[in-house]
Protein backbone atom coordinates (compact mmCIF):
# COMPACT_ATOMS: atom_id res chain seq x y z
CA UNK A 1 0.00 0.00 0.00
CA UNK A 2 2.81 2.36 0.88
CA UNK A 3 4.50 2.17 -2.50
CA UNK A 4 1.17 2.83 -4.15
CA UNK A 5 1.02 6.23 -2.51
CA UNK A 6 2.52 8.17 -5.48
CA UNK A 7 0.07 6.47 -7.81
CA UNK A 8 -2.86 7.45 -5.61
CA UNK A 9 -1.68 11.04 -5.28
CA UNK A 10 -1.10 11.49 -9.02
CA UNK A 11 -4.42 9.82 -9.85
CA UNK A 12 -6.24 12.04 -7.41
CA UNK A 13 -4.70 15.18 -8.90
CA UNK A 14 -5.40 14.00 -12.46
CA UNK A 15 -9.05 13.16 -11.87
CA UNK A 16 -9.74 16.26 -9.80
CA UNK A 17 -8.14 18.57 -12.33
CA UNK A 18 -9.89 16.83 -15.24
CA UNK A 19 -13.19 17.46 -13.50
CA UNK A 20 -12.09 21.04 -12.96
CA UNK A 21 -11.38 21.34 -16.69
CA UNK A 22 -14.91 20.45 -17.68
CA UNK A 23 -16.66 22.32 -14.89
CA UNK A 24 -14.80 25.64 -14.75
CA UNK A 25 -16.90 28.44 -16.22
CA UNK A 26 -13.90 30.54 -17.16
CA UNK A 27 -11.90 28.99 -20.04
CA UNK A 28 -8.61 30.23 -18.58
CA UNK A 29 -9.21 28.15 -15.45
CA UNK A 30 -10.00 25.21 -17.72
CA UNK A 31 -6.61 25.57 -19.42
CA UNK A 32 -4.77 25.81 -16.10
CA UNK A 33 -6.57 22.73 -14.74
CA UNK A 34 -5.72 20.82 -17.90
CA UNK A 35 -2.04 21.76 -17.54
CA UNK A 36 -2.08 20.35 -14.00
CA UNK A 37 -3.73 17.18 -15.34
CA UNK A 38 -0.89 16.82 -17.83
CA UNK A 39 1.68 17.27 -15.08
CA UNK A 40 -0.01 14.55 -13.05
CA UNK A 41 0.05 12.27 -16.09
CA UNK A 42 3.75 13.02 -16.52
CA UNK A 43 4.19 11.85 -12.95
CA UNK A 44 2.41 8.65 -13.89
CA UNK A 45 4.78 8.17 -16.80
CA UNK A 46 7.77 8.56 -14.49
CA UNK A 47 6.25 5.95 -12.17
CA UNK A 48 5.88 3.67 -15.20
CA UNK A 49 9.58 4.06 -16.10
CA UNK A 50 8.76 5.98 -19.28
CA UNK A 51 11.04 8.92 -18.62
CA UNK A 52 11.31 10.09 -22.21
CA UNK A 53 7.54 10.14 -22.69
CA UNK A 54 7.20 12.00 -19.38
CA UNK A 55 9.56 14.76 -20.47
CA UNK A 56 8.08 14.98 -23.97
CA UNK A 57 4.58 15.11 -22.49
CA UNK A 58 5.59 18.00 -20.29
CA UNK A 59 7.32 19.90 -23.10
CA UNK A 60 4.84 19.28 -25.90
CA UNK A 61 1.53 19.29 -24.07
CA UNK A 62 2.02 21.54 -21.08
CA UNK A 63 4.62 23.68 -22.81
CA UNK A 64 3.46 24.05 -26.39
CA UNK A 65 -0.13 23.01 -26.94
CA UNK A 66 -1.54 24.54 -23.78
CA UNK A 67 0.37 27.78 -24.34
CA UNK A 68 -1.20 27.86 -27.80
CA UNK A 69 -4.63 27.52 -26.21
CA UNK A 70 -3.83 30.26 -23.71
CA UNK A 71 -2.60 32.53 -26.50
CA UNK A 72 -5.81 32.09 -28.45
CA UNK A 73 -7.93 32.68 -25.34
CA UNK A 74 -6.06 35.84 -24.47
CA UNK A 75 -5.87 37.17 -28.02
CA UNK A 76 -9.57 36.67 -28.63
CA UNK A 77 -10.28 38.12 -25.19
CA UNK A 78 -12.39 35.14 -24.22
CA UNK A 79 -11.44 35.10 -20.55
CA UNK A 80 -14.95 35.95 -19.48
CA UNK A 81 -17.64 33.73 -18.09
CA UNK A 82 -20.13 34.35 -20.86
CA UNK A 83 -20.83 30.78 -21.85
CA UNK A 84 -24.53 29.97 -21.67
CA UNK A 85 -25.21 26.56 -20.20
CA UNK A 86 -26.74 23.84 -22.28
CA UNK A 87 -30.26 22.83 -21.48
CA UNK A 88 -30.91 20.62 -18.51
CA UNK A 89 -31.93 17.70 -20.71
CA UNK A 90 -28.66 17.93 -22.65
CA UNK A 91 -26.63 17.89 -19.44
CA UNK A 92 -28.42 14.86 -18.05
CA UNK A 93 -28.08 13.07 -21.39
CA UNK A 94 -24.39 13.86 -21.69
CA UNK A 95 -23.64 12.74 -18.16
CA UNK A 96 -25.58 9.49 -18.65
CA UNK A 97 -23.83 8.80 -21.97
CA UNK A 98 -20.38 9.35 -20.48
CA UNK A 99 -21.24 7.20 -17.46
CA UNK A 100 -22.47 4.39 -19.68
CA UNK A 101 -19.27 4.49 -21.70
CA UNK A 102 -17.31 4.33 -18.45
CA UNK A 103 -19.26 1.28 -17.28
CA UNK A 104 -18.83 -0.39 -20.66
CA UNK A 105 -15.10 0.29 -20.79
CA UNK A 106 -14.52 -0.89 -17.24
CA UNK A 107 -16.55 -4.02 -17.83
CA UNK A 108 -14.84 -4.82 -21.11
CA UNK A 109 -11.34 -4.30 -19.70
CA UNK A 110 -11.99 -6.08 -16.40
CA UNK A 111 -10.30 -9.34 -17.31
CA UNK A 112 -7.58 -7.74 -19.40
CA UNK A 113 -4.91 -8.13 -16.75
CA UNK A 114 -5.03 -11.91 -17.14
CA UNK A 115 -3.45 -11.55 -20.55
CA UNK A 116 -0.65 -9.29 -19.39
CA UNK A 117 2.82 -10.68 -19.95
CA UNK A 118 5.22 -9.62 -17.27
CA UNK A 119 8.17 -7.72 -18.67
CA UNK A 120 11.57 -9.32 -18.64
CA UNK A 121 14.47 -8.07 -16.53
CA UNK A 122 15.63 -5.79 -19.33
CA UNK A 123 12.21 -4.18 -19.47
CA UNK A 124 13.17 -1.44 -17.02
CA UNK A 125 15.24 0.40 -19.62
CA UNK A 126 12.45 0.45 -22.17
CA UNK A 127 11.44 4.06 -21.73
CA UNK A 128 14.91 5.54 -22.01
CA UNK A 129 15.92 7.71 -24.95
CA UNK A 130 18.49 5.20 -26.20
CA UNK A 131 16.07 2.31 -26.53
CA UNK A 132 13.15 4.38 -27.84
CA UNK A 133 15.36 6.11 -30.40
CA UNK A 134 16.64 2.78 -31.64
CA UNK A 135 13.09 1.48 -32.11
CA UNK A 136 11.85 4.74 -33.61
CA UNK A 137 14.60 5.01 -36.21
CA UNK A 138 14.65 1.36 -37.25
CA UNK A 139 11.14 -0.10 -37.12
CA UNK A 140 9.17 3.13 -37.31
CA UNK A 141 11.27 5.32 -39.54
CA UNK A 142 8.64 5.54 -42.32
CA UNK A 143 5.81 6.67 -39.99
CA UNK A 144 8.27 9.13 -38.49
CA UNK A 145 8.94 10.72 -41.88
CA UNK A 146 5.23 10.70 -42.72
CA UNK A 147 4.51 12.52 -39.47
CA UNK A 148 6.92 15.25 -40.53
CA UNK A 149 4.88 15.68 -43.72
CA UNK A 150 1.75 15.80 -41.57
CA UNK A 151 3.29 18.59 -39.50
CA UNK A 152 4.20 20.53 -42.62
CA UNK A 153 0.67 20.16 -43.97
CA UNK A 154 -0.81 21.20 -40.61
CA UNK A 155 1.45 24.24 -40.47
CA UNK A 156 0.60 25.38 -43.99
CA UNK A 157 -3.08 24.73 -43.33
CA UNK A 158 -3.10 26.65 -40.06
CA UNK A 159 -1.33 29.64 -41.61
CA UNK A 160 -3.64 29.61 -44.60
CA UNK A 161 -6.82 29.30 -42.55
CA UNK A 162 -5.76 31.96 -40.11
CA UNK A 163 -4.75 34.41 -42.81
CA UNK A 164 -6.98 37.44 -43.11
CA UNK A 165 -8.46 38.00 -46.54
CA UNK A 166 -7.12 41.13 -48.21
CA UNK A 167 -10.38 42.12 -49.93
CA UNK A 168 -12.54 42.50 -46.85
CA UNK A 169 -9.79 43.38 -44.41
CA UNK A 170 -11.57 46.48 -43.14
CA UNK A 171 -14.98 44.99 -42.60
CA UNK A 172 -14.18 42.16 -40.21
CA UNK A 173 -11.69 44.12 -38.11
CA UNK B 1 7.77 -5.33 -13.89
CA UNK B 2 10.16 -3.91 -11.38
CA UNK B 3 10.06 -2.65 -7.86
CA UNK B 4 8.80 0.88 -8.50
CA UNK B 5 5.69 -0.07 -10.43
CA UNK B 6 3.90 -2.44 -8.12
CA UNK B 7 0.56 -0.90 -8.97
CA UNK B 8 -1.68 -3.47 -10.66
CA UNK B 9 -2.38 -2.83 -14.32
CA UNK B 10 -6.11 -2.83 -13.55
CA UNK B 11 -5.82 0.47 -11.75
CA UNK B 12 -4.18 2.13 -14.73
CA UNK B 13 -6.93 0.76 -16.97
CA UNK B 14 -9.62 2.16 -14.70
CA UNK B 15 -7.86 5.49 -14.33
CA UNK B 16 -7.51 5.99 -18.07
CA UNK B 17 -11.11 4.89 -18.66
CA UNK B 18 -12.25 7.44 -16.12
CA UNK B 19 -10.17 10.23 -17.65
CA UNK B 20 -11.46 9.33 -21.11
CA UNK B 21 -15.06 9.48 -19.91
CA UNK B 22 -14.49 12.79 -18.16
CA UNK B 23 -13.18 14.17 -21.44
CA UNK B 24 -16.17 12.74 -23.28
CA UNK B 25 -18.57 14.29 -20.78
CA UNK B 26 -16.82 17.61 -21.34
CA UNK B 27 -17.28 17.36 -25.11
CA UNK B 28 -20.97 16.59 -24.61
CA UNK B 29 -21.68 19.16 -21.92
CA UNK B 30 -19.77 22.26 -22.91
CA UNK B 31 -20.61 24.76 -25.64
CA UNK B 32 -17.38 26.70 -25.82
CA UNK B 33 -15.41 25.34 -28.76
CA UNK B 34 -12.04 25.93 -27.07
CA UNK B 35 -13.08 23.87 -24.06
CA UNK B 36 -14.29 21.13 -26.40
CA UNK B 37 -10.87 21.07 -28.08
CA UNK B 38 -9.23 20.83 -24.65
CA UNK B 39 -11.50 17.92 -23.73
CA UNK B 40 -10.37 16.14 -26.90
CA UNK B 41 -6.79 16.63 -25.73
CA UNK B 42 -7.78 15.12 -22.41
CA UNK B 43 -9.23 12.06 -24.14
CA UNK B 44 -6.06 11.65 -26.19
CA UNK B 45 -4.03 11.82 -23.00
CA UNK B 46 -6.13 9.14 -21.35
CA UNK B 47 -5.35 6.86 -24.28
CA UNK B 48 -1.67 7.80 -23.98
CA UNK B 49 -1.68 6.72 -20.34
CA UNK B 50 -3.16 3.35 -21.27
CA UNK B 51 -0.57 2.90 -24.03
CA UNK B 52 2.35 3.69 -21.73
CA UNK B 53 1.13 1.49 -18.90
CA UNK B 54 0.54 -1.49 -21.19
CA UNK B 55 3.88 -0.88 -22.87
CA UNK B 56 5.67 -0.99 -19.54
CA UNK B 57 3.81 -4.00 -18.21
CA UNK B 58 4.30 -6.03 -21.39
CA UNK B 59 7.92 -5.05 -21.87
CA UNK B 60 7.38 -3.74 -25.39
CA UNK B 61 8.52 -0.32 -26.57
CA UNK B 62 5.99 -0.09 -29.41
CA UNK B 63 3.33 1.43 -27.18
CA UNK B 64 5.58 4.32 -26.26
CA UNK B 65 6.37 4.96 -29.93
CA UNK B 66 2.63 5.11 -30.56
CA UNK B 67 2.30 7.69 -27.78
CA UNK B 68 4.90 9.70 -29.62
CA UNK B 69 2.81 9.63 -32.80
CA UNK B 70 -0.37 10.45 -30.90
CA UNK B 71 1.38 13.55 -29.58
CA UNK B 72 2.29 14.50 -33.16
CA UNK B 73 -1.32 14.15 -34.26
CA UNK B 74 -2.55 16.05 -31.20
CA UNK B 75 -0.23 18.96 -31.90
CA UNK B 76 -1.31 19.14 -35.54
CA UNK B 77 -4.95 18.87 -34.55
CA UNK B 78 -4.66 21.61 -31.95
CA UNK B 79 -2.96 24.03 -34.33
CA UNK B 80 -5.44 23.53 -37.18
CA UNK B 81 -8.43 23.46 -34.82
CA UNK B 82 -7.41 26.71 -33.18
CA UNK B 83 -6.86 28.33 -36.56
CA UNK B 84 -10.38 27.33 -37.61
CA UNK B 85 -11.67 28.60 -34.28
CA UNK B 86 -10.01 32.00 -34.74
CA UNK B 87 -11.62 32.20 -38.18
CA UNK B 88 -15.04 31.31 -36.74
CA UNK B 89 -14.62 33.92 -34.03
CA UNK B 90 -13.71 36.53 -36.60
CA UNK B 91 -16.90 35.86 -38.54
CA UNK B 92 -19.43 35.26 -35.76
CA UNK B 93 -17.87 37.13 -32.80
CA UNK B 94 -18.37 34.06 -30.65
CA UNK B 95 -16.89 30.63 -29.99
CA UNK B 96 -20.22 29.10 -29.09
CA UNK B 97 -20.48 25.81 -30.92
CA UNK B 98 -24.26 26.06 -31.24
CA UNK B 99 -23.93 28.94 -33.71
CA UNK B 100 -22.45 26.51 -36.18
CA UNK B 101 -25.69 24.81 -37.18
CA UNK B 102 -26.08 26.47 -40.56
CA UNK B 103 -26.03 23.09 -42.29
CA UNK B 104 -29.22 22.17 -40.45
CA UNK B 105 -32.35 22.35 -42.62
Amino acid sequence: MMNQLPFIIFSFIAILMALGTITARNPVYSVLCLILTFFALSGHYVLLNAQFIAVVNMIVYAGAIMVLFLFVLMLLNLNKETEPAKSYLWQIGGAIAAGLVLVTLAGALKGASDFMVKGGPEASGIGLVKNLGKVLFTDFVVPFEISSILFLAAMVGAVFIGKREKQEGGSNA
Amino acid sequence: MNAESLTPIDQYIYLSSLLFCIGMAGVLLRRNAIVILMCIELMLNAVNLLFVSLSTYMGDATGQIFVFFIMVVAAAEASVGLAILVMVYRNTRSTDISFLDKLKN
